[in-house]
């Protein structure tokens, strides 16, 4: 009797939400596959949304079609009510975004870079140099840039400026215009500790604030727990969907294995009594933690070995990254047990 | 108005990086002093060709650098697409359009400021010049800035990346130095020339300059190839075609990868 594999989570939109992505798909121009390849999920107002997966998952192309700068293959895709593909400007009017790759001017001071961020958002009017800008445009320069601890530095070319300071003006430009939804495409790359401890404490505090819905994009486990919901993507695919716990409950499988002397014995007795096994040598039964010393109580068989396999979140989630992709068609890898273990030698 | 601003935006972006590349303000205004002086003084064989030549390759100069450095600049789109700034600009809310009339505008204006110190350089080098003529010439040489930058968009649209623009762009900007006659007088060109003449979009540039100067002058039948009007005409029907062009194929190419 084999065990069967735990099936995706389906995408189950709620009717109020910001974001809502049905049946994306993407694929380059002269790619022999789908880069993102049928992905669903929905995003509500104020939530805190990761797309985890490993490099080359979609993310990022999925991000660039939320935001515009891509054209779905198929799928149907809306942000803040609007069509990305027919709407386009709306979208871009409700969402801030911060790139895997900075996208700073170096040639500019880091107030030009955000006055002509200001400018393109029809925040202000263009005005050539920042003391013929509006008092209400200048006065949010100060202030965002007080929070983010660059305040002495933003009439400074941005040339001058650290990985952390680049990344902190990138989202200093991208709340200029209080966007309801903020895109984050990988923003710790490149940033040392202590940097990405910052920023994050500064993304809670944007958040709860102005109760701005966050979707992120990472490779990072402990980036992503910190969302309420986690999306993994791998291979264009979703393969788990929900909150960290509910992710963590679809990923790690606990499972028992056990093994006797009359190996045959111990097959006939699991099938007799109904527990599901797999395995040729140690037999694998899927028991949750609890229910261990039950299963063990209800075997007859003498057993020389018995294993309790443990997973970490991470463990799993590399199992799952780490595999083939699918062929097309045949539907999201399903995910498996992997990683840690305590063992019991009977 | 949003979208007026964000041009102007757009615009004064690429003038403040232009102002602040001391390379590049050197570069492009030897580059026409040693056209002039130089070229100049090489292609003149001591011929009399009936009119002052120092003139004659000066205002070729002139219009092909306002063409040539409207139609380079829009190598910019390129590298604000490696350098990673462009998405910053996809995903603001304003038109495609604007986007592209905006680096146009930008890269039309640092074209201008070469042709002005082109224009100081010829007071100095006692080349004639008069009020009515500079101000005849004004508003053509801002119609020939479009008209680069909308030819340099069309080119760009088509380019992968910086290192295609540096090998393509002097293939396509080279030989129109002679089929515009820059240097060089173009009115009895054989019949295969003459016809690669007529497609070199910068002859149109260089002949509306020098019908403008030489107008009601004696040397205006030796000099000047077509009438003001149709050089216009040319550069409005051809320059649309190609901003519209250029434009689709840029949005295309940007968006639909």
């Amino acid at each position: 009797m084999e065990a069967e594999p735990v099936p995706p989570i389906p995408n189950q939109p709620t009717a109020e939400a910001v974001i809502t992505v049905e049946g994306l798909v993407k694929r380059y121009r002269g790619a022999a596959a789908n880069a993102v390849d049928g992905v669903s999920f929905d995003v509500a107002p104020g939530e805190f949304f990761a797309l985890l997966g490993p490099n080359g998952a979609g993310k990022t192309t999925t991000i660039s079609v939320l935001t515009t700068t891509l054209l779905p293959t198929s799928g149907s895709v809306l942000v803040a009510g609007h069509d990305v593909a027919r709407d386009a400007a709306a979208v871009r009017r409700a969402a801030g975004i911060i790139f895997q790759s900075p996208s700073l001017d170096l040639n500019l001071t880091a107030e030009e870079n955000v006055r002509f961020h200001a400018v393109l958002y029809g925040l202000a009017p263009m005005r050539p140099t920042f003391a013929l800008m509006p008092a209400g445009y200048k006065a949010r320069v100060h202030e965002l840039a007080e929070v983010l601890g660059i305040r002495e530095a933003v009439f400074h070319p941005v040339r001058t400026f650290s990985g952390g300071m680049k990344r902190k003006l990138e989202i200093l430009r991208s709340l200029i215009h209080r966007p309801r939804i903020l895109f984050l495409d990988e923003p710790t790359t490149g940033l040392d500790p202590s940097s990405r401890r910052s920023l994050w404490q500064y993304l809670e505090t944007v958040r709860q604030d102005g109760g701005t819905t966050m979707v992120l994009t990472t490779h990072y486990l402990e980036e992503a727990e910190k969302a309420d919901r986690i999306c993994i993507i791998t291979h264009g695919r979703v393969v788990s969907l929900g909150t960290p716990a509910r992710v963590k409950a679809d990923l790690v499988q606990n499972y028992l294995l056990v093994d006797a002397a009359d190996r045959a014995a111990l097959k006939a007795e699991l099938s007799r009594s109904g527990m599901a096994f797999s395995g040729d040598g140690p037999l694998r039964l899927d028991t949750p933690a609890a229910d261990v010393h039950r299963v063990l109580r209800a075997i007859e068989t003498p057993l020389h070995l018995v294993q309790t396999h443990t997973p970490t979140l991470e463990d799993a989630y590399l199992e799952i990254v780490e595999r083939p992709a699918a062929p097309d068609g045949a539907g999201p890898p399903a995910p498996l047990p992997a990683g840690g273990e305590s063992e019991a030698a009977a | 108005m949003t979208e007026v601003h964000a041009a102007a935006a757009i615009a004064y972006r690429d003038v403040l990086k232009f102002l602040r590349d001391r390379a590049r303000i050197v570069g492009t205004f030897v580059f026409p002093i040693v056209f002039v002086v130089i070229l100049g003084q090489s292609f003149n064989t001591g011929a009399d060709f009936g009119y002052d030549y120092r003139t004659f390759v000066f205002l070729g100069v002139l219009g092909q650098t306002l063409f040539q450095s409207s139609a380079l600049g829009m190598i910019s789109l390129i590298e604000d697409r490696e350098n990673d700034f462009s998405q910053a600009i996809f995903v603001a809310p304003i038109s495609r359009y604007t986007i592209v009339l905006g680096k146009i505008g930008g890269e039309g204006i640092v074209a201008l400021v070469q042709g002005l110190f082109i224009l100081a350089f010829g007071l100095l080098i006692r080349v004639p010049l008069d009020w009515p003529q500079l101000l005849a010439m004004l508003p053509a040489a801002v119609a020939i800035c479009l008209f680069g930058g909308a030819f340099g968009l069309l080119v760009m649209a088509n380019l992968g990346g910086q290192r295609a623009a540096n090998q393509v762009f002097p293939f396509l900007m080279l030989p129109q130095f002679f089929l515009a006659g820059v240097f060089n007088p173009i009115a009895n060109l054989g019949p295969v020339l003459s016809i690669a003449s007529a497609a070199a979009p910068m002859r149109y540039a260089v002949d509306l300059l020098r019908g403008l100067y030489y107008a009601g002058r004696p040397e205006h039948a030796q000099v000047v190839l077509l009438p003001v009007a149709w050089n216009l005409a040319v550069i409005a029907v051809v320059g649309t075609a190609l901003l519209l062009a250029g434009t689709a194929m840029f949005v295309r190419r940007e968006r639909n990868r």
